[in-house]
């Protein structure tokens, strides 16, 4: 500590106060603490993550039998309760803006990086309390204009999560919700990206060199710097699509435009492939801010339970730092079919060919820790373990999109849905739920149930396939994404019978999520305490204190002596902060 | 015990820089994309424009712009003799020299206010075409930036500036990186004046 307190000397003035002196709402509702913000990020996207699968469950309805009114529930919505083409395209644009911008990435980024980096590199709170708070506000208001949005004459977005123009420009006035609601969510993000990287790098303890960050904190680090630079560029084509939409102008509206039947009053000279350059500058960078805190998480349980260091530990790192550069230039792989002319779409074809490298090496390190070592099976290891499996066949099935030759086939249709759902379904959400059985011990000092949860776990491996593993056969029989009702067409309606499996797979999904949110809300209150701070024999930082934490994370100073995952050779866990020969 | 946060005044003795200096640095490299993503707009949009004037000073008012740039680049300097003066531990100058900066900011929105009327007045709107619209776009966002500086900067001459009573060496690292914020916002002029007015 003797080193710090000197640098702090005037700390007493500027903290935010002792925890129990606080009112309710500034101690729950406004708080400072990154732990308390930590949470509230996790509840709110957990509630976004529902609602958008619930949209999501009743779209389902229409491709399983199209045309007939939804049981029950239909007719809220509806007057005769089938769900409306309108309806349809709403639902399905705000189930991708919700599950990506409102529930994956709060609960990678806002929720377990705000946990557990402050608590991983030893510090206090974040760099920047006050910031955090404003952040996850920030972050709330977007939501809320989201939610919002429904409610608003003709409804939400209807555009799709990319929004494409001129569609999105001439749409219905949801999509102004949404480019406002963007711009919220965007600029919380890169508030707390910000907040990220200054404390992982400033407030390290003594002894935490670099390459001794465990492997979530290197995860987060290089997903806020992508969170930083890739998403002002699609703030700013969301302030021009702003822009076309109130202010009259013709950034991507070409000239000679006819909406039903009649030429559109604008100047025109614009270009629409622009905002698919702008937005996918952001959004592929984004599909790693989705799957890196995963592949942290997932990094820190399979080193806990298999007792093993992580092997090659430096190449992990090194391959996810690299994989951060690459992402910044393999965006317009998702706009081959756009005309982009042969020299453009060879070098984007071979920067993806090249970002899928660091991604089989990934995978291969975390499979070369499990080989030989004795794994012990809790829940969190089970969902850890299934992650490795379904990334691989989302990202080895990006590689035929990666390929002009096969992706002039495969663009637009289920294939595509397919690849990116292995990905962020069955990667990264089950690397989070992982996470929540990990280290919620940690947050409450209560263990989750272990039955309920292998009950979670078995029902949703096994349905989550059974909904996204036909979506590549659909895709290559030809079906196109976002269709109301496929069986106007042939090659649709003789594909049919799988929509109505991967429907009755989705509800049972939902199903098996029942025991999740049972065990989450009442473990918390009558699970088993845990025994000893470190339940798990964890190495890292965030096990160095009490479970829960105190305010103050750490009574004691702390300090670290060696590299993150670290074990004697009779597989006794050496913490990085016990000093021990 | 309450929560303590390090390097909030001192640097931090490995980086060698406090958060908020690390943070501001930060900050500024996104500016710098979203800028950055607008410059490639107006770049790929003029390319291939059908109607786009010859040269901004055909439609734009050179002189005006000119001015501005004087403006901007002396209230640059203002703000770094703000910061010195500071270092030099004289609240009283500081003050003055937040104060110019303020002014000479004022000074920029003002002219900025008669340039937009003017055009109004000529009924060119951003709607008018391609030129117009990137022309009011840009410049209405970097007028942006100058509104949060100046609100900024006088937060800091203002009630801000009681924290030099209790904690001179933040209070000071505050101003740099309220300096290094207006240098930017200087620096997205300087290449925003050429490349709509002279160009
Ligand atoms: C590892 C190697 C990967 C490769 C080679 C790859 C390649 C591609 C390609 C070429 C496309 C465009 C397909 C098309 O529209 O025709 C695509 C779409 C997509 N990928 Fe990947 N991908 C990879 C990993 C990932 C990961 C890790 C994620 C997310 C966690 C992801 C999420 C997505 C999403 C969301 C889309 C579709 C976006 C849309 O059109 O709505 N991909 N991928
Ligand atoms: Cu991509």
């Amino acid at each position: 500590m003797s080193q710090d307190t000197h640098n702090h000397s005037h700390g007493h003035d500027h903290s935010h106060s002792v925890g129990h002196e606080l009112p309710f709402w500034r101690k729950y509702i406004f708080s400072t603490d990154h732990k308390v913000i930590g949470l509230q990020y996790g509840i709110t996207a957990v509630f976004f993550l529902l609602f958008g699968f619930g949209l999501m469950l009743l779209m389902r309805w229409q491709l399983a039998f199209p045309k007939q009114a939804i049981p029950l529930i239909g007719k809220l919505f509806t007057e005769d309760g089938v769900l409306s083409p309108e309806l349809y395209n709403q639902f399905g644009a705000m189930h991708g803006t919700i599950m990506v911008f409102l529930g994956v990435v709060p609960l990678g980024v806002g929720a377990f990086g705000n946990y557990l980096l402050p608590l991983q590199v030893g510090a206090q709170d974040m760099a920047f309390p006050k910031l955090n708070l404003l952040s996850y506000w920030v972050y709330f208001i977007g939501g809320v204009i989201m939610l919002a949005s429904f409610f608003s004459p003709n409804g939400a977005a209807a555009s799709g999560w990319t929004s494409y123009p001129p569609l999105s420009v001439v749409a219905d006035n949801g999509q102004t919700f949404w480019l406002i609601g963007m711009v919220f969510l965007i600029t919380s993000s890169l508030l707390g990206s910000v907040n990220t990287i200054v404390t992982a790098i400033q407030l390290r303890v003594k002894g935490l060199s670099f390459m001794r960050w465990p492997v979530l904190v290197w995860a987060q680090v290089v997903t806020a710097f992508l969170l930083l630079l890739a998403f002002p560029p699609l703030e700013a084509a969301g302030v021009l699509q702003l822009m076309d939409r109130l202010a009259g102008t013709s950034f991507f509206l070409p000239s000679g435009l006819v909406v039903s039947g009649e030429a559109l009053k604008v100047s025109g000279g614009g270009n629409p492939i622009l905002w698919q350059h702008l937005f996918w500058f952001l959004a592929h960078p984004e599909v790693y801010v989705l799957i890196l805190p995963a592949v942290g998480i997932v990094g820190e349980i399979i080193a806990v339970n298999t007792k093993k260091p992580l092997y090659g530990y430096k190449t992990l790192i090194y391959s996810i730092i690299f994989l951060g550069f690459m992402s910044f230039i393999v965006w317009a792989h998702h706009m081959f079919m756009t005309g982009m002319g042969v020299t453009m779409s060879t070098f984007f074809q071979a920067t993806t060919m090249i970002i899928s490298v660091p991604s089989i090496i990934i995978l291969t390190t975390y499979l070369l820790t499990l080989w030989g070592s004795s794994i012990r099976y809790t829940v969190p290891m089970l969902f850890a373990i299934a992650f490795l499996p379904m990334f691989a066949i989302g990202g080895l099935t990006g590689l035929p999109l990666g390929l002009t030759a096969s992706d002039i086939h495969l663009h637009d249709t289920y294939y595509v849905i397919g690849h990116f759902h292995y990905v962020v379904a069955p990667g990264s959400l089950f690397a989070l739920m992982a996470g929540v059985y990990h280290w919620y011990p940690k947050i409450t000092g209560r263990f989750m149930s272990d039955t309920l949860g292998k009950i979670h776990f078995w029902l949703s491996v096994v349905a989550i396939n059974g909904v996204f593993m036909p979506m590549f056969f659909m895709g290559m029989a030809g079906v196109s994404r976002r269709l109301y009702d496929q069986t106007i067409y042939a090659h649709g309606a003789a594909a049919q019978p799988l929509n109505v499996f991967m429907s009755y797979c989705a509800w049972a999904l939902a199903v098996a999520q029942l025991p999740f949110l049972y065990n989450m809300a009442t473990s918390w209150k009558w699970g088993k305490k845990i025994e000893s701070n470190n339940p798990w024999g964890g190495t890292t930082l965030e096990w160095a204190t009490a479970s829960p934490p105190p305010h103050e994370n750490f009574t004691t100073p702390v300090e670290v002596f060696r590299g993150p995952y670290e074990y004697s050779s009779n597989k006794k866990p050496l913490p990085q902060f016990v000093q021990e020969a | 015990m309450s929560v303590i946060i390090p390097y909030i005044d001192k640097p931090n003795p490995v980086t060698g820089v406090t958060n908020a200096k690390l943070g501001i640095w930060l900050f500024l490299a996104s500016e710098v994309m979203l800028f950055g993503a607008l410059f490639s707009t107006l770049i790929i949009l003029r390319s291939s424009a059908t109607d786009w004037p010859a040269h901004g000073s055909d439609v734009l008012n050179v002189p005006l712009a000119t001015l501005n740039t004087v403006f901007l680049i002396t209230s640059s300097v203002t703000i770094v003799l703000s910061w010195a003066s500071l270092k030099m531990k004289n609240l009283m100058k500081f003050k003055l020299h937040m104060g110019l900066t303020v002014l000479l900011s004022f000074g920029f929105l003002i002219i900025k206010y008669f340039e937009y009327s003017s055009k109004f007045h000529h009924e060119h709107y951003p709607s008018t075409s391609t030129f117009y619209a990137v022309y009011f776009t840009m410049t209405g966002l970097h007028g942006l930036h100058v509104i949060g500086g100046i609100i900024t900067n006088l937060y800091l001459m203002g009630p801000g500036s009681k924290m030099w009573k209790t904690e001179p060496e933040r209070f000071t690292g505050r101003i740099e990186c309220a300096g290094l914020y207006w240098h930017f916002v200087d620096l997205v002029w300087i290449f925003l004046f050429p490349a709509l007015y002279l160009l």
